[in-house]
């Protein structure tokens, strides 16, 4: 791990707050996702997911839900 | 070449005496026994300057309304008495004018010789001589003698005055033909001149008889230019005489971008003229574009490569192939040791398109990722997301001479005045003709309240809650059924609509729930949101105020909502309306500088214009995002990424949160700064790559306007390279050849790539002046209005704009919110302004705080606060006011010893993170000394200056640095 991740996850609860003017997850967590797979290096969707594959890991549902549905690339 | 005007008399203008009229209806008369038809309502003396008579005259500018004055522009008209004024006087059909008879000029040269009988006679050392209006109409009436004589009462003793930093007013020369009162009254708005006394006494005052320097002027030299004698004279020009010639380019200021014409001697710069046939300024300038350019020629100014080992070491002048193979062999050291992403670039908001283009296609080709950003991440990236969005383009949707179809005017979160003055002075226009004007903004912005202009509505919100205030505004629209519902149901997507209008809806959303939150009482928001809703045209300008916030994008979009909820977008007078910071930062923006563009907007995962510019430039891109200039500064502090070409931006003192810049600078191998100076990021460097000012340029430059402007060279680059030139060396030395011949060719290679630029091209911008995107073959002129009749996304999409607090918030240890901003007389970081005169107008940054705040803690005008938050701590000097509310505090940011970004922090914008500079939350408390970032500051800047200057002494070819000193 070579980004600092703490800042990642302060960055995607940031986008999953704004994104959240649903209660629908469903919605939410695609638009997280999109929102990610567009903007995001993939090397910082790499350590996020990796974050997000500790059972410790602290992330709000929807954004856990956007982080397994990103499509990851070779970093 | 079309560009450039080679005066048969210097510093010669077309002037065809009044303004234009805006009639379809035409009228034919005759003047002087040749018929002519012009407009209804245009003036005898255009009319006859059309014709190509012109009538003497000296109160009449093609740039003022006729003031009928000056009695010299008599002329006959069958079958009327008198001689009427020909400035004054409307063409009617049928007209039968005489504009030479013996009887006129023998009126006329009997006005000139009252006018000279009171003009000192001192033509041949006179800074106008050559240029003289005054001299002009002497030689035209024929003037030979002055029967008065010379004995009589006079004003030639009057006292000059010289205190204005680039211009003399000297009375003696006065003719009192009021252009100058008119200029700043009817061009620039600030009404800082009037004509004192009457009959002989009479005499141009500035403010209540002050000085100039002590006045309200804003030395915007509106009335120098209009001055028809050496009255009101450049001292530029009282210093080196007239210019032999002219070259029209562009500002390299704001994002007004206001086309001058670079009056010159040989290669020497004499003045700034603001050009008429300007289309975004009409003639009108600021002091910035006017006056302050000496920074070109400045002593600090580094003309040859330098290089070094560590940032501890001497600079090393370099030839230039010794720096690009340095450089070169650095980058791809660092490449083959951490890896094809452990190195990027940053492209400049004050570079030219075809510079910029460069850069980014060098970090997408020879550097082979797309680690590449742009300045506009910190300003308005915010813009190109949510505008793209909701509407499908990233840009602003009008032209700046919209405004004056708009009859209610919202300014969010900008304060035109100080950061786009000439866009200012056309908007005051507008609203001395009677648009509402409502006002969001923390702070009293001097819009708020000035010379004939009053803000209908200041809603002075708390910092931070911008999308509640916006929501609060979207809310009355729809709980008041003032939405423009054909316009919606025509031009917008109808299930995003109905899913925002049920959320916008919400009681959560209206001013009463929210009042609370802002700080602005319901019932203002409510009369505000009619005032705007019920408008013939509305138009949204706005700034940094709201683009620098956690939820700057989603006010960018709550922004778009309203315009759409309206109706008010695709025609004139209305739209979407961001007021871009930078010279270029629009083109910037358009080149393709974001990692996860290419040129035109275009997503890296779209496959087809991948597949073009993979084509065009014979190389496989990545379809992955790069890192945000953010990014690279934590994967730098991680160890992860070391090298850095940075293209004209000062990261060090223009990012937040300086401390950090420092640390990722400081942990990265290679720093290649290309700039005009040893800026702050500078210093961290291990190459410098001397750039060039916007006068050694051939380009274009792409205004807030999405008006492409030509920028013309009249001197060659200082350091004997183009900018472009450097990149393309660069990229060859990293393995990927790149060469052009003239910036031209670039232009051709985006038009090529860039469906918005397809019928951009250098012999079109010659031809019309300036260009408006998108410019193709539906529109081989460009493009004034944006979304007419359908948006570029094609049905307007309403986004849902929920209001999530900042994490900024004021507490028991940080009560107060800081927000930053501009003045009028500084750029920016002011690298430039703080090398021109304009640094005595502005000559340390201050801290406002208001009465109440600084009485609470013992802070009194004129002495040192300390200004802590979570990120870091500096010292200013208080300023106290109540311009700004209680519990806010705000400072500027163009002095790197304030240290202003020291306290502002890492918080960001969800989508785009762009700082949110506009609020930290922090403490303010007197302080007798300097904080410790301050003294270390000061350490580290003499320990560079020292191994700059050492470097220099061992410079065999020391007359590099010195031959433009």
């Amino acid at each position: 791990m070579t980004v600092n991740v703490n800042k990642l996850v302060k960055m995607a609860e940031d986008i999953a707050a704004n994104m959240s003017y649903t209660d629908d997850q469903e919605i939410v967590s695609r638009k997280i996702a999109d929102h990610l797979d567009r903007f995001w290096d993939p090397r910082m969707k790499q350590a996020i997911s990796d974050y997000a594959a500790d059972p410790d890991s602290e992330l709000t549902e929807s954004l856990r839900l956007a982080v397994s549905r990103l499509s990851l690339a070779e970093g | 070449m079309a560009s450039v005007v080679n005066y048969y008399r210097v510093g010669a203008e077309v002037d065809l005496g009044t303004p234009g009229a805006s009639s379809s209806e035409q009228i034919t008369l005759t003047i002087d026994g040749a018929a002519i038809t012009v407009a209804k309502g245009t003036s005898i003396m255009r009319a006859a300057a059309i014709a190509g008579t012109n009538i003497p005259k000296l109160c009449a500018s093609e740039d003022l309304e006729p003031f009928g004055s000056c009695r010299l522009c008599l002329v006959e008209i069958e079958g009327r008495n008198g001689y009427p004024a020909s400035c004054t006087t409307q063409v009617e059909a049928g007209m039968q004018v005489q504009t030479q008879t013996d009887h006129l000029a023998k009126l006329r040269r009997n006005v000139m010789e009252l006018y000279i009988s009171d003009h000192p006679l001192d033509c041949l050392t006179c800074p106008a001589n050559g240029n003289c209006e005054l001299q002009d109409m002497a030689g035209v009436v024929g003037l030979r003698d002055v029967r008065y004589g010379y004995d009589g009462a006079n004003h030639l003793d009057a006292p000059k005055d010289e205190t204005a930093l680039y211009f003399t007013f000297d009375p003696g020369k006065c003719i009192v033909c009021s252009r100058c009162v008119r200029a700043c009254e009817e061009q620039q708005g600030t009404f800082a001149l009037t004509i004192d006394g009457r009959g002989f006494d009479s005499k141009i005052a500035a403010s209540q008889n002050e000085d100039f320097l002590g006045s309200e002027c804003v030395s915007c030299g509106a009335c120098v230019k209009a001055c028809p004698t050496a009255t009101l004279s450049e001292k530029s020009i009282i210093k080196l005489g007239q210019p032999d010639k002219a070259t029209v380019t562009t500002c390299a200021y704001c994002g007004v971008g206001c086309s001058f014409r670079a009056e010159m001697q040989g290669d020497q710069l004499v003045r700034m003229v603001p050009n008429r046939d300007g289309h975004a300024n009409h003639g009108h300038a600021c002091v910035k574009g006017r006056f302050a350019f000496g920074y070109a020629t400045h002593k600090d100014r580094i003309t040859a490569p330098l290089i070094r080992d560590s940032i501890h070491d001497e600079w090393r002048p370099a030839s230039w192939e010794e720096a690009i193979t340095f450089a070169a062999t650095r980058l791809k050291a660092l490449q083959q040791k951490y890896g094809r992403k452990s190195i990027g670039g940053i492209t400049s908001s004050r570079c030219t398109n075809e510079e910029v283009f460069v850069v980014q296609k060098f970090i997408r080709t020879a550097v082979g990722n797309n680690n590449v950003d742009t300045c506009a991440r910190v300003c308005h990236s915010p813009t190109g997301y949510g505008l793209k969005t909701t509407l499908g383009e990233s840009a602003g949707t009008q032209t700046f001479d919209s405004v004056m179809m708009a009859d209610a005017i919202i300014i969010i979160g900008a304060n035109p005045t100080d950061a786009h003055p000439v866009f200012a002075s056309q908007m005051k226009r507008r609203l001395r003709q009677g648009a509402s004007l409502i006002i969001a903004d923390p702070r009293a912005i001097d819009l708020v309240d000035s010379p004939h202009t009053r803000a209908d509505y200041h809603l002075q919100l708390r910092p931070g809650t911008n999308v509640a205030l916006i929501n609060a505004l979207a809310h009355t629209i729809i709980d008041e059924g003032l939405e423009h519902k054909q316009f919606i149901s025509d031009r917008c997507e109808t299930q995003p609509f109905k899913v925002w209008k049920a959320f916008i809806s919400e009681q959560r959303n209206s001013p009463e729930a929210l009042e609370e939150v802002t700080g602005v009482a319901a019932a203002e928001v409510r009369a505000a949101a009619r005032v705007y809703a019920n408008a013939r045209n509305g138009a949204i300008y706005y700034g940094l105020g709201v683009t620098e916030h956690s939820q700057g994008s989603t006010m960018v979009m709550g922004i778009a909502n309203l315009a759409m909820v309206t109706g008010n977008l695709g025609r004139e007078g209305v739209g979407v309306n961001p007021l871009r910071g930078q010279n270029n930062v629009q083109g910037s923006c358009d080149m393709g500088s974001f990692p996860h563009e290419l040129p035109g907007y275009r997503h890296l995962s779209d496959t087809a214009a991948r597949a073009l510019f993979e084509e065009e430039w014979q190389v496989e891109l990545d379809s992955e995002p790069g890192y945000r200039i953010p990014n690279m500064f934590d994967a730098a502090i991680d160890g992860e990424f070391k090298g850095l070409y940075i293209q004209g931006e000062d990261i060090a003192q223009s990012d937040p949160d300086t401390q950090h810049v420092y640390a990722a600078l400081s942990a990265m191998e290679c720093v290649i700064v290309q700039d005009l100076f040893l800026n702050e990021t500078a210093k961290f460097a291990h190459v410098f790559l001397p750039g060039s000012s916007f006068l050694e340029k051939d380009g274009t430059f792409t205004n807030a306007e999405r008006r492409i402007s030509p920028v013309r060279m009249v001197m060659q680059p200082k350091s004997g390279m183009s900018e472009w030139e450097i990149t393309c060396a660069l990229s060859t030395a990293m393995g990927y050849a790149m060469s052009y011949e003239h910036p031209r060719q670039i232009m051709e290679e985006i038009a090529r790539l860039t469906p918005t630029f397809q019928g951009v091209s250098y012999e079109k911008l010659d031809a019309l002046g300036s260009i408006q995107w998108p410019c193709n073959d539906q529109s081989p002129n460009g493009t004034p209005f944006m979304h007419v009749g359908e948006f570029v996304r094609g049905k307007g999409y309403f986004a849902p704009t929920p209001y999530v607090a900042t994490d900024e918030r004021s507490n028991s240890r940080y009560p107060l919110l800081l927000t930053t901003g501009r003045i009028l007389s500084q750029y920016n970081v002011g690298a430039q302004t703080r090398r021109t005169e304009n640094l005595k107008y502005h000559a340390e940054d201050q801290l406002e705080i208001h009465p109440d705040d600084a009485e609470l803690r013992g802070i009194v005008d004129g002495s040192w606060v300390g200004i802590k938050s979570r990120a870091g701590e500096t010292v200013l000097r208080a300023c106290v006011t109540d311009r700004v509310q209680p519990g806010v505090i705000y400072t500027t940011f163009h002095h790197p010893e304030s240290g202003a970004n020291v306290v502002t922090t890492d918080n960001s914008d969800w989508a785009t993170n762009c700082p949110e500079y506009k609020v930290t939350a922090v403490q303010a408390y007197p302080v007798s000394h300097p904080s410790q970032w301050q003294e270390m500051f000061q350490r580290f800047n003499r320990e560079q200056q020292q191994l700059l200057a050492a470097g220099r002494e061992k410079d065999p070819a020391r007359e590099r640095f010195d031959k433009i000193k």
